[in-house]
């Protein structure tokens, strides 16, 4: 009973993770210009198929070209790492061309949601026109991970590697981000621009500088969580990575709009929450991210961990 | 030349357009309209097929629908908007992606509305397209009148300053949660109306039909057409709904299409087509030629 019971929360915890990757990269770029780039699912789509094609996968027959693979074969550790970075520089263009113009214009903020909705959209269909709407399953050597077995028993409960991994992988990212955003010089530049993007170009700051380097990291947690689930699930086309998009803006607000910490529980614990869900139930377990979004959103609108809502005049 | 049944999905595609418009001429980003037009045929669906008609429905059944529908949209929307519009605007677009995702499960896993496959044999009313037109066209009609009313009314102007300033408008004495409710609730109802006549139109309704991508379509009518004015989500929805059709060839292309117009609207025509110059001038037009 209690191994059954730590397998289920590990697992959970293992998808919490990325659920909390999705949600920190939204978190960047709100914190920075008080806005959400629902781009963010297309470039977790984006990663996966990155780190795909990277470790040599083909074209599937539905694809704009049938059969047709990169001439590199890489490991699945460079892969995803190019992959993540990959995902960061299309992250840059979405800002170059969704949030750069209106934001010079000074336009309504409201109106970059459009814009970046419509990147989204852009980037997923052209992957579906490129790939086709089949699903992909990661080449065979990936799911080796470098001579690892293939499950783990930790106190009685069998745990696939692969779940590890994704857990690690997503806490250590997380731990660095946040390291990097509280004690670095640029770090602190970043949460200076979050405050007060005048004050912080008086300063000296450069706060377009910021704002991108804002993109590019967001960019690369997204494509790191698209191939990580890629590796532990496999692609279920082009629009796989909206939906985790979507659970993500969930977690964005269980946690507090904006905050680190909050997407980080956040994440965890929606990923637990959906894990207890018996399997008979299963079809719901989609619906309940957003279920709870809206418990928030009427108990709690701050979130977990926010800070509360005060409008300045 | 359009064909009649062409005429009809572009007349419902311009009732769409006008229910993403309301919360926008209000300031407000929804993208919940294709939860309450899953809802309103879902509604459609199970009324007709439950009740004893045989093949075929009276108008005043299906009229009866649209009243039911229309209702039960729009206290879902009280019920939905209610928390989320007291917050700032970025609350209202992603509570509303929510809705569409929690429908979009409800009538997937429902044990009455049919599961993946969803609900078949849903009867008609007209046998041919004709009578769908004018059924459609009288509630766009209708619609149009009622927004066109609205725009000169104490709540569209209402509307309006919070769109231009939110708490200046507050500062005014005005309850802008009550009115940014109004736009909202009036969304839900039209788009669940539209979904009553869709449901009858295509005899068939499944889950698909309020799918994140008819968040996107719609969208997209509304940035096309403009929303500075109710004209303009009408003639956006019925351009953009014949275009892939009479262009047949795009076929794959079609949402790329609809991306590049909502990522690229804002930014190179913020106004959309129908702008109020273009009224404006239109209207003097009108007024010279009405002088003697």
């Amino acid at each position: 009973m209690t191994a059954a019971l730590l397998q289920i929360l590990l697992n959970g915890a293992a998808s919490g993770g990325v659920y909390a990757l999705v949600a920190l990269g939204y978190t960047l770029i709100f914190s920075v210009l008080g806005v959400i780039n629902f781009a963010q699912g297309a470039l977790f789509s984006l990663g996966g198929y990155f780190t795909f094609l990277l470790m040599g996968g083909r074209i599937g027959v539905n694809g704009a070209l049938p059969g047709w693979h990169l001439p590199v074969a890489l490991p699945f550790w460079m892969a995803l790492l190019l992959a993540a970075i990959g995902a960061g520089v299309v992250a840059l263009l979405v800002e170059r061309v969704a949030f750069a113009p209106l934001r010079r214009r000074g336009a309504d903020p409201l109106l970059s949601l459009i814009t970046s909705l419509g990147a989204g959209v852009v980037l997923v269909n052209l992957l579906q026109i490129l790939m086709g709407a089949e699903g992909y399953a990661f080449p065979a050597g990936a799911a080796a991970l470098a001579g690892l077995p293939e499950a783990l028993f930790i106190g009685g409960a069998r745990i696939r590697t692969v779940q590890v991994v994704l857990l690690l992988i997503s806490a250590l990212a997380v731990a660095a981000l946040t390291l990097w955003l509280g004690r670095s010089r640029t770090g602190q530049a970043m949460r200076a621009v979050a405050e007060d993007p005048t004050a912080a170009r008086l300063m000296g700051i450069n706060s377009g500088a910021i704002i991108r380097l804002a993109f590019l990291l967001s960019g690369m947690l997204a494509g790191l969580g698209g191939g990580l689930i890629g590796l532990s699930v496999s692609l279920a086309g082009p629009y796989f990575g909206i939906s985790f998009g979507l659970k993500g803006l969930a977690v964005l607000v269980l946690g507090g709009l904006g905050s680190v910490p909050g997407a980080i529980a956040g994440g965890l614990l929606m990923g637990l929450a959906e894990a207890l869900i018996p399997s008979e139930a299963s079809g719901w377990r989609d619906a309940l991210a957003f279920a709870v979004l809206f418990a928030v959103l009427v108990l709690r609108p701050s979130g977990l961990l926010g800070r509360r809502l005060l409008e300045k005049v | 030349m359009p064909d009649n049944g062409l005429l009809v999905q572009m007349i419902l595609g311009a009732l769409l357009g006008l229910s993403v418009y309301l919360p926008m001429a209000a300031g407000q980003l929804s993208l919940a309209t294709p939860a309450f037009y899953a809802v309103g045929g879902t509604l459609a669906a199970l009324m007709a097929t439950h009740g004893d008609h045989q093949g075929a429905i009276s108008l005043g059944a299906v009229l009866w629908e649209m009243v039911v529908a229309g209702a039960f949209t729009a206290a879902l929307a009280a019920l939905v908007g209610l928390p989320v519009l007291r917050l700032r605007g970025i609350y209202l677009a992603i509570a509303t992606i929510a809705l569409v995702e929690i429908v979009r499960v409800a009538i997937l896993n429902l044990p009455f509305t049919g599961g993946a496959t969803g609900i078949f044999g849903i009867p008609q009313p007209f046998n041919q397209p004709l009578g769908y037109i004018a059924l459609s066209g009288g509630l766009l009609a209708l619609s149009g009148w009622g927004c066109q009313r609205l725009e000169a009314s104490r709540l569209g102007r209402a509307m309006a300053a919070i769109r231009d300033d939110e708490l200046a408008t507050r500062c005014m004495g005005i309850n802008t949660t009550r009115v940014k409710l109004s736009a909202f609730v009036a969304s839900a109802a039209l788009a669940g109306v539209t979904g009553v006549i869709a449901a009858h139109y295509l005899n068939t309704w499944n889950a698909r039909q309020g799918s994140f991508d008819v968040a996107i379509t719609t969208l997209a009518f509304v940035i096309l057409g403009g929303s500075r004015s109710w004209l303009g989500p009408v003639i956006g929805g019925l351009l953009l709904t014949a275009l892939p059709e009479l262009l047949r060839p795009v076929g794959d292309l079609r949402l790329v299409l609809f991306g590049l117009v909502i990522l690229l609207g804002p930014v190179f025509f913020p106004q959309g087509l129908i702008t109020p110059e273009l009224l404006e001038r239109l209207g003097r037009w009108d007024l010279r030629r009405l002088k003697p």
